[in-house]
């Protein structure tokens, strides 16, 4: 058991050592791409018809005419301080940008989860445990179905279908920036049900799209678990089915299950577009949609940082978690 | 030279191709048959377009929004134009960028994978971490940016799409490759001295290319749904050019008062991505061994 800790340890500390070479490359990417591609900045976010001066001016105050290789150095300098830099579209610290959009997807990404969790892993160990019956052949199809909905198909009037808040009530004081949470300390149960009831419909909607995909990964494990070994063995020594589920197919079976959520955690953090789009839902998805139409280099940049992090935290989460639940698992 | 890569190419297709007949009358050989289908349908009506098109996809042609019936069978959109044929015009679009793009990151993706997990070492590590941090990146934003890079275009939006399944590709090829390498066939094909390309060619590839239809068609499905989330947004194509992605986002905002010009396009995207759905989902089934195997087993259960 130590071995197995001090295995673990190691391993924990290579992927964060490995972290540094992979934000490095993706950032010295991201860097290179948006300074090769046509545009730039000032000419996308000012109308044409700016006296060329003024361009001139700005451009010059931003070091956009300094050499390539200057302006790369200074910015890794300022990656490794840990400053973001300013947005040139908002004209805010990046940081402070991010720390804004940031829990409106925190608030989507939550509750969508949750409900794409809970139809995924219900619908799929459902279906798992049921092979080629009439429920598994209907989980299959709505597998198949609900995974492809294009998110931007969807509608209704009966809920609000846009933005994060009633402009006609007044937002809870921010604490953490999650109205629901916010609304919740501040002992306003109509805000609380108001920030409720805008977030039902998108995550909803973006909860029931991804389920389809989880529904198929926990179907197909499921099924891996229910024809193992072990399982007969459990079987033959006379073990009701239901704890043969519960305490021997199942845990095996939610591993890959464990791995393929976080994953998809990780990337809805970095925002839902399209569901941020048609619901008017101002997260981390709109925010980096926006700074790339506008070329602003900053907010691309320190977004792509962020989503770096946050991918290396997730995924070594993911394993620290997976280790636990199957103590096979070495590192 | 070309002797042997013919032969065991043949060899490898009729196989695959045998175990895929055999299999027909099963669950899965059913659903790819009908994924296939349905597929195909979809591509005879976008290649006979101007012949089953009732109406020319971008003139205005009725009243605006007028409701589904009469000679408009799926009524018309906001601009007045038949929704129907804006339909059948607009599955040329995503069927161009479902081949392009598919072939483009096959192309690309299964070289790399297949020599990474061949070669090993310190050229393996480099390629998984450069692979890793795309795969790192969220699909559909790397496509924004790439097409917001390259500009609009049929074909620049394919190359946006493919550019996100490379990394797909190069992940399962490499890590089939890596366990396969270890078979015992394989080391008596280098205890003989054979050259790393033939090697490749003759043992590796055949046994890890029952892995690409799969992707394949898995990506396929998936990389529709990427293209209508960029012409959603506006980026991609060219205005003129019908597509299904392009017309929800030109009326999804009127959906309360006219549902069918969201509706059908939407209808479309779903059916075409279903059927490629239920092409890979059967393709798995046939294809993968492991869950092949267990099929007994699970039938005890019952």
């Amino acid at each position: 058991m130590a071995g197995s800790t001090a295995s673990l340890r190691a391993y924990v500390i290579t992927r964060v050592a490995l972290m540094f070479p992979m934000l490095f490359l993706l950032v010295t990417f991201t860097f290179f791409l948006l300074r090769v591609v046509p545009g730039d900045p000032i000419t996308a976010i000012f109308r044409e018809g700016t006296p060329p001066d003024v361009i001139d001016r700005i451009k010059t105050q931003l070091g956009l005419y300094d050499p390539l290789y200057i302006q790369y150095f200074r910015y890794l300098r300022d990656v490794f301080t840990g400053n973001m830099g300013t947005s040139i579209l908002t004209q805010r610290p990046v940081l402070q940008d991010i720390s804004y959009y940031m829990p409106a997807t925190i608030e989507l990404t939550l509750s969508s989860m949750l409900v794409a969790a809970l139809l995924g892993i219900g619908i799929g160990t459902f279906a798992g445990t049921r092979r080629d019956r009439l429920p598994d052949l209907g989980a299959r199809l709505y597998g198949s179905l609900a995974y492809n909905i294009p998110i931007f198909a969807v509608w209704l009037g009966w809920l609000p279908v846009s933005g994060r808040f009633s402009p006609r009530l007044s937002a809870p004081p921010t604490v953490t920036g999650l109205y629901t949470i916010d609304s919740l300390l501040a002992g306003d149960l109509r805000a609380f049900i108001d920030a409720i009831s805008h977030l039902i419909l998108p995550s909803l909607t973006l909860g029931i799209v991804l389920s389809g995909f989880f529904v198929r990964i926990t179907r197909v494990n499921v099924i891996h678990a229910m024809g193992s070994d072990y399982v007969e063995a459990a079987r033959a020594r006379g073990i009701p089915e239901q704890n043969v589920f519960f305490r021997h197919a199942l845990k095996n079976a939610l591993v890959p299950v464990i791995t393929t959520m976080g994953l998809t955690f990780a990337l809805l953090f970095s925002g839902a577009i399209l569901t941020e789009t048609v619901f008017s839902f101002e997260g981390m998805g709109r925010y980096v949609f926006q700074a790339i139409g506008y070329r602003d280099y900053p907010a691309i940049q320190g977004a792509v940082v962020y989503y770096g992090i946050l991918m290396v935290i997730i995924s070594l989460f993911i394993d620290i978690l997976n280790a636990f639940v199957d103590p096979r698992i070495r590192y | 030279m070309t002797g042997w890569s013919a032969r065991g190419r043949t060899s490898l297709v009729g196989r695959l191709l045998g175990r895929f007949i055999s299999q027909s009358k099963t669950f899965a050989g059913i659903i790819v048959w009908v994924g296939i289908g349905i597929v195909l349908t979809i591509v005879v009506l976008a290649i006979f377009a101007p012949f089953l098109a009732p109406f020319d996809p971008n003139t205005k042609v009725a009243t605006e929004e007028t409701p589904p019936g009469g000679p408009f069978l799926m009524g018309t959109d906001r601009s007045g134009q038949d929704v129907l044929s804006r339909i059948i015009w607009g599955a040329r679009v995503p069927l161009a960028i479902v081949a392009v793009a598919t072939t483009i990151s096959l192309v690309i993706g299964l070289p790399i994978g297949l020599l990474s997990g061949f070669v090993g070492g310190r050229l393996d590590r480099i390629l998984v971490l450069v692979m890793d941090s795309i795969y790192a990146f969220p699909g559909l934003l790397l496509a924004i940016a790439i097409a917001a890079i390259i500009g609009r275009g049929v074909l620049n939006v394919s190359f946006a799409v493919a550019v996100v399944y490379i990394p797909t590709y190069f992940r399962v090829i490499r890590n089939h490759v890596a366990s396969v390498k270890q078979e015992p066939y394989v080391e008596a094909a280098v205890a003989l001295g054979m050259s790393k390309r033939r090697i490749i060619g003759r043992y590796v590839l055949p046994n890890v290319a029952q892995s690409v239809p799969v992707i394949f068609s898995v990506n396929a499905a998936d990389s529709v749904l990427t293209e209508a989330g960029l012409t959603f947004l506006g980026l991609g194509l060219p205005p003129g050019i019908p597509d299904w992605g392009f017309d929800i986002s030109l009326n999804w905002q009127r959906f309360d008062s006219a549902w069918w010009a969201t509706f059908y396009p939407g209808l479309f995207i779903l059916i075409l991505t279903t059927a490629l759905t239920f092409v890979g989902e059967g393709l798995n089934d046939i294809l993968n061994p492991l869950l092949r195997k267990k099929e007994y087993k699970a039938a005890a259960e019952t």
